[in-house]
C-alpha cells in the first residue's frame, strides 16, 4: 500500500535548491493540492524571477515565466482571457514585495480571481543573499553588513497586514513550513486558495515563512528555529482576511 | 463596400483591432492616445472582451504577455514615454516568441517630452527597444484608413511569424479624423501548439519563457529567431511609390512626414523639378531594396522626420552611401510644412547641401 508519494503536478526534473531550502516543501504542497482539487490539466503556473525562477520546470501544468515582479499582471492577463481556467503565481518577496510592489496590490484590489503563494524568506536568495523588503531589523545580509538599520533602510514589509487593510481581496492568509504542525497547516491554507480560486471568491493570497539556511549563514536546523525564535514573532502566522468566512460570521 | 464613417486615427486601430478579433485590451491613460483606451472601455464589455486598465504600463505590457501566451489576439496602445516603460514587456515578449500588438502614438521627447507629434521613437521602435537582440514588426500608418488597415495587418504578421509587431503612428495620425472603410475580417483562430492554456492532462506541459541558462542553448534561440527575422526582411517589407518613375531626386518620408511630403513634391514637380518620394510602410523590415534601386538612378536623398535624423541613418545604409542624403525635419512636437519641405527639396535639386 502506498501511503506517500510524490504528487503528480510536479515533474521528474531535480529540483536545484540548495540543501535545507524550504522552496520543496512549497512546491509539494502546491502541487499536492492541485492534485487534490484535479486541477492540473487546467492550471497554468507563473514563475518569478528569483530562486523559483525555474519553478517552471518543476510544475507539470503549463507555466509562463514572468519578469521580475510581474507575475500578478501576467497571471491577470491569463485569468482574463481564460476564466475556466486555474492561474497561481509563485514568488519571492524580492519579487512580490519589491520590484513587484504595484502588480501585487493591484492584483489583490482588482480582487483579481487568481492564487498567489508568496514565498517570504527575508532574503534575495538567487543573487546571493542581499537585503529584502522583508529582512528583519538588525538582519544581516550582504547590503546590509552591519546589520538592516531602519534609520536608513527602513522597515520590513508585513505583506499579508497591508493586504488585508483593502477591501479587494478575498482571502490573505501567513503559514510557515518550519515543523511538521506548520506545514499540515500550510497545507490546509495552500488549498483553500485554490479552492477560492475555484469557486469564483477572487484573490487569495497565503505568505509561507521560509528559510534560507545558505544566504543566512546557518544549518538547515539552526535556520528553521530562527524562522521560529525571530521569524513568525515579526510575521505571526494566522488568516488575516477572510471574506467569505467573515460574511457567513455576520 | 462597407459604408465609410468619419473617425478618429486612434478610434480607427480600436475598432479595427476589434474586427481583427482582438478582444483583449490593457492600457495606462497618456495622451495623446486616450482615445484608444476609451473606445475599448466602451466596446469590448458590449463584444464580451476585456477591457482593463491597468496601474501601470509595465502591468499592461505584462498583461498582454500573459493573454499572448495563450494565443488569443491581445493588444495594448501608449504613446513614447509610456511606450519606454514597456519596453521591458516587449523584450520578454520577443524573447518567448508571443505575437502581439503594441501601438505608439508618438509624442515629442525625451523624457516627459511634450504632448504633440513625434517621429523620435523610430529608433527604439526599429532597432530593438528593450535589451537583447530582437525586432519587431513596424507599421507606419499615413492615414485614418491605414490606421484601421495596418492593426490588421500588424494582427496577422505578428501572429504569422511569432514576433511582437508594433503600429508606430504620432500624435497627428491618432486626433485626426478623416473618412475610413472599416476593414470586414474573417479571422478565425488557428489551433496552436506552443499555448499555455492548459494541459488537459492530453501532452507534456508547455512552457512560455526566454530563460536559457545554458549560453549554448540561448545562442540557438537567437539564431532560430533571426532566420525568421530574415525571412520577413526578405517578404514583408513595404513601401509606397510616388512620381519615381522617372525621379532623379527622392523623397523619403513616413506617416505625417510623408503627407506634408507629398504636398512638396507636387509643388516642386510644377516647378519642374524631377523629384519623387518612397514611403516606407514597414519600418522594419525597411524597404532597402527599392532605395537601392532609387540610387541606381537619382542624384539625392532627402530624408524628411519629425526627429533628428534617425531614419535617416537606415535610408543611407540601403543606398550604401552612394548618393548624398540630406535631412528635413522639426522636432519636439512641429511639423515640417510644405514649403520648408520644397526648400529642402529645391536645395538638393541646386546642388547646395
Amino acid at each position: 500500500m502506498v501511503v506517500f508519494e510524490k504528487p503528480k503536478s510536479l515533474t521528474e526534473a531535480e529540483l536545484h535548491y540548495c540543501p535545507g531550502c524550504t522552496h520543496g516543501i512549497i512546491h509539494r504542497l502546491v502541487a499536492q493540492a492541485i492534485d487534490d482539487l484535479g486541477i492540473e490539466g487546467k492550471t497554468v503556473g507563473v514563475a518569478p524571477v528569483g530562486c523559483a525562477v525555474m519553478a517552471y520546470n518543476y510544475f507539470a501544468c503549463d507555466m509562463v515565466e514572468a519578469a521580475h515582479g510581474r507575475a500578478p499582471a501576467v497571471a491577470t492577463g491569463l485569468k482574463r482571457a481564460m476564466p475556466e481556467n486555474v492561474i497561481f503565481t509563485y514568488q519571492g518577496d524580492g519579487d512580490l514585495a519589491s520590484i513587484g510592489m504595484a502588480e501585487t496590490v493591484h492584483a489583490a484590489t482588482r480582487n483579481e480571481n487568481i492564487t498567489v503563494i508568496f514565498v517570504n524568506n527575508a532574503i534575495y536568495g538567487m543573487t546571493g543573499g542581499q537585503m529584502a523588503p522583508t529582512s528583519l531589523p538588525g538582519q544581516v545580509t550582504q547590503t546590509s553588513p552591519y546589520g538592516r538599520d531602519v534609520a536608513t533602510q527602513g522597515y520590513p514589509v508585513k505583506v499579508s497586514e497591508m493586504l488585508s487593510t483593502l477591501d479587494g481581496p478575498e482571502f490573505i492568509a501567513r503559514v510557515a513550513v518550519n515543523n511538521v504542525k506548520n506545514v499540515k497547516e500550510a497545507q490546509k491554507v495552500i488549498k483553500k486558495a485554490f479552492e477560492n480560486q475555484i469557486n469564483n471568491k477572487g484573490f487569495s493570497l497565503v505568505e509561507v515563512v521560509s528559510s534560507c539556511p545558505t544566504n543566512w549563514g546557518m544549518t538547515p536546523v539552526d535556520a528553521l528555529k530562527w524562522v521560529d525564535e525571530k521569524m513568525i514573532p515579526y510575521y505571526p502566522l494566522g488568516v488575516y482576511k477572510d471574506r467569505s468566512a467573515q460574511k457567513e460570521a455576520e | 463596400m462597407a459604408e465609410k464613417v468619419l473617425m478618429k486615427g486612434n478610434e480607427a486601430i480600436a475598432e479595427a483591432a476589434i474586427k481583427a478579433g482582438c478582444r483583449h485590451y490593457f492600457g495606462y491613460p497618456i495622451t495623446p492616445q486616450t482615445e484608444v483606451a476609451a473606445y475599448m472601455a466602451k466596446r469590448m464589455p458590449k463584444i464580451g472582451g476585456v477591457f482593463l486598465q491597468a496601474e501601470s504600463e509595465i502591468s499592461a505590457i505584462n498583461m498582454v504577455y500573459g493573454v499572448a501566451g495563450t494565443g488569443m489576439r491581445v493588444m495594448t496602445s501608449s504613446s513614447s514615454p509610456g511606450i519606454s516603460l514597456k519596453q521591458e514587456g516587449i523584450s520578454y515578449i520577443a524573447g518567448a516568441d508571443l505575437p502581439a500588438l503594441i501601438v505608439n502614438v508618438q509624442r515629442g521627447g525625451p523624457g516627459l517630452g511634450g504632448i504633440q507629434p513625434s517621429q523620435s521613437d523610430y529608433f527604439q521602435a526599429t532597432k530593438g527597444g528593450g535589451h537583447g537582440d530582437y525586432r519587431l514588426i513596424v507599421l507606419a500608418p499615413a492615414s485614418v484608413q491605414e490606421m484601421a488597415d495596418m492593426t490588421v495587418l500588424a494582427f496577422d504578421l505578428a501572429e504569422k511569424y511569432r514576433v511582437p509587431s508594433m503600429l508606430l503612428a504620432d500624435g497627428t495620425m491618432g486626433q485626426m479624423m478623416e473618412p475610413v472603410e472599416l476593414p470586414e475580417v474573417d479571422y478565425k483562430p488557428t489551433e496552436k501548439d506552443w499555448t499555455v492554456t492548459g494541459t488537459q492532462m492530453k501532452r507534456k506541459h508547455n512552457i512560455v519563457n526566454s530563460l536559457y541558462l545554458l549560453p549554448e542553448e540561448l545562442e540557438k534561440t537567437n539564431l532560430e529567431r533571426f532566420e525568421r527575422y530574415k525571412t520577413i526582411e526578405e517578404n514583408e517589407a513595404r513601401y509606397e511609390s510616388f512620381m519615381m518613375e522617372d525621379a532623379e531626386y527622392c523623397v523619403v518620408a513616413f506617416g505625417i512626414a510623408s503627407r506634408v511630403s507629398k504636398n512638396a513634391v507636387i509643388a516642386a514637380r510644377n516647378m519642374g523639378i524631377k523629384v519623387g518620394m518612397i514611403r516606407p510602410i514597414t519600418l522594419w523590415p525597411f524597404p532597402k531594396k527599392p532605395l537601392a534601386e532609387a540610387a541606381e538612378k537619382v542624384k539625392g536623398f532627402l530624408s524628411v522626420e519629425l526627429s533628428m535624423g534617425q531614419m535617416i541613418e537606415d535610408v543611407k545604409l540601403a543606398i550604401e552611401c552612394k548618393k548624398p542624403v540630406s535631412l528635413c525635419n522639426r522636432v519636439g512636437g512641429m511639423i515640417p510644412t510644405p514649403e520648408q519641405v520644397l526648400e529642402s527639396i529645391k536645395k538638393m535639386a541646386g546642388g547646395e547641401r
